[in-house]
């Protein structure tokens, strides 16, 4: 799909640009962007940088186990299925409490560890438990507290306010949260009821 | 009210956070300057890592609107987008976002880019790219990783979630900067 994607954005600028008669921008276009695709990363280095610094920080100090204690309570609302005892929950409470603070590399681990507890109680190996459905309900839509690349790039194209998004971007994630679990709410009825048939 | 709120939660965030974890770290016996600089170093990295996924995108889209083709695409689109408020420019990102992190975050550069950060459409693409995640990766490599391989009503799910993240957008920065 993505390749699908990427290929008519190029093919169907070119052809366009053939048929205006101006090939040459194509040219200039493709190298000016393939450029600036680097001085870009190249310009979010410092501010990458002094955010993941700061999060290493957070993560040393506890926050992420300070932060898993809040969220406790609605997890095991969502996860009716899952013993609030078993090693999933704790997996499942770390993984969201990484994403909330924008730490994907120290979520992925735990996200995974999530699953294989998951997995040892579903019924059918094969297929995704309903816990499974909600956990990445919840890992898609989670709540952002601050999206640092996106922040990063602001700086870069020369923001006059660059933090400007930060509390929209709580806001939309809020919301689809929200949204993210009543349909896993409403999706699940809907196949229990039509598998029971 | 709850505009206001919003905003006020923009401008405090990076010097709260600024003031807050360093402190903390610190009263929890934290090493702070050495392990900002631990973490920093991962932050380098990270940037490098994304030029591979920059250069792809920012290529594509750019010959994609250098060519004329973006202005005959959202000439058509516009009426469509104009119902739920957003500008055809920033369908395509919509589209990438749950498919290829990297490919989305190259079409929200090029949007910011060409647009002007505090445009519309930049501040929209800035949300958009904020607020979902890359569901189909998330996907491939968390049931992936255990053998699941029927995937019940998750994709379906994992869309809606996408959608109302990409939607709540559209709405908020309506309702705060207007004028789409």
């Amino acid at each position: 799909m993505v390749n699908i994607i990427w290929l008519a954005l190029l093919i169907s600028g070119i052809i366009v640009a053939g048929i205006n008669g101006q090939i040459e921008v194509v040219t200039k276009a493709a190298m000016d962007s393939a450029q600036s695709g680097v001085n870009i990363a190249i310009e979010i280095i410092g501010l990458m940088a002094l955010w993941l610094g700061l999060m290493r920080i957070a993560q040393k100090a506890g926050m992420v186990n300070f932060l898993s204690r809040v969220v406790r309570p609605v997890m095991r609302f969502l996860f009716p299925s899952v013993p609030s005892e078993h090693p999933a929950m704790g997996a499942i409470i770390m993984n969201i409490s990484a994403n909330i603070l924008g730490l994907g590399n120290a979520a992925t681990p735990f996200g995974l560890k999530a699953m294989q507890e998951l997995q040892k109680l579903n019924n059918d190996p094969e297929e995704a438990s309903e816990a499974m459905c909600t956990f990445l309900a919840i890992n898609t839509s989670c709540i952002t507290l601050i999206p640092a690349t996106i922040i990063g790039i602001r700086v870069a194209a020369g923001s006059a306010d660059p933090t400007e998004i930060v509390g929209p971007t709580i806001f939309a994630t809020a919301v689809g949260t929200v949204v993210a679990v009543s349909a896993d709410k409403i999706l699940r009825a809907r196949y229990r009821a039509r598998h029971r048939r | 009210m709850f505009l206001n709120i919003v905003s006020q939660i923009s401008r405090w965030a990076i010097p709260f956070l600024l003031l807050t974890i360093p402190l903390i770290g610190f009263f929890r016996g934290v090493k702070v300057y050495e392990t900002f600089v631990e973490g920093a170093e991962e932050g380098f990295e990270t940037a490098i890592r994304i030029i591979p996924f920059l250069v792809g995108m920012l290529v594509a889209i750019g010959v994609f609107r250098a060519s004329g083709a973006m202005n005959i695409f959202v000439r058509v689109i516009d009426p469509i987008m104009s119902l739920i408020g957003a500008p055809g420019e920033v369908l395509p990102l919509a589209v990438m976002r749950p498919l290829s992190g990297g490919g989305a975050l190259g079409i929200a550069t090029e949007l910011i880019g060409a647009h002007g950060p505090d445009s519309f459409i930049g501040k929209l693409a800035s949300t958009m790219q904020g607020s979902t995640d890359t569901t189909f990766y998330v996907l491939t490599v968390y049931f992936g990783s255990v053998g699941i391989r029927k995937y019940r009503y998750a994709v379906t799910l994992g869309l809606i979630a996408d959608a109302s993240g990409l939607l709540a957008s559209i709405f908020i920065i309506n309702l705060l900067f207007g004028g789409g």
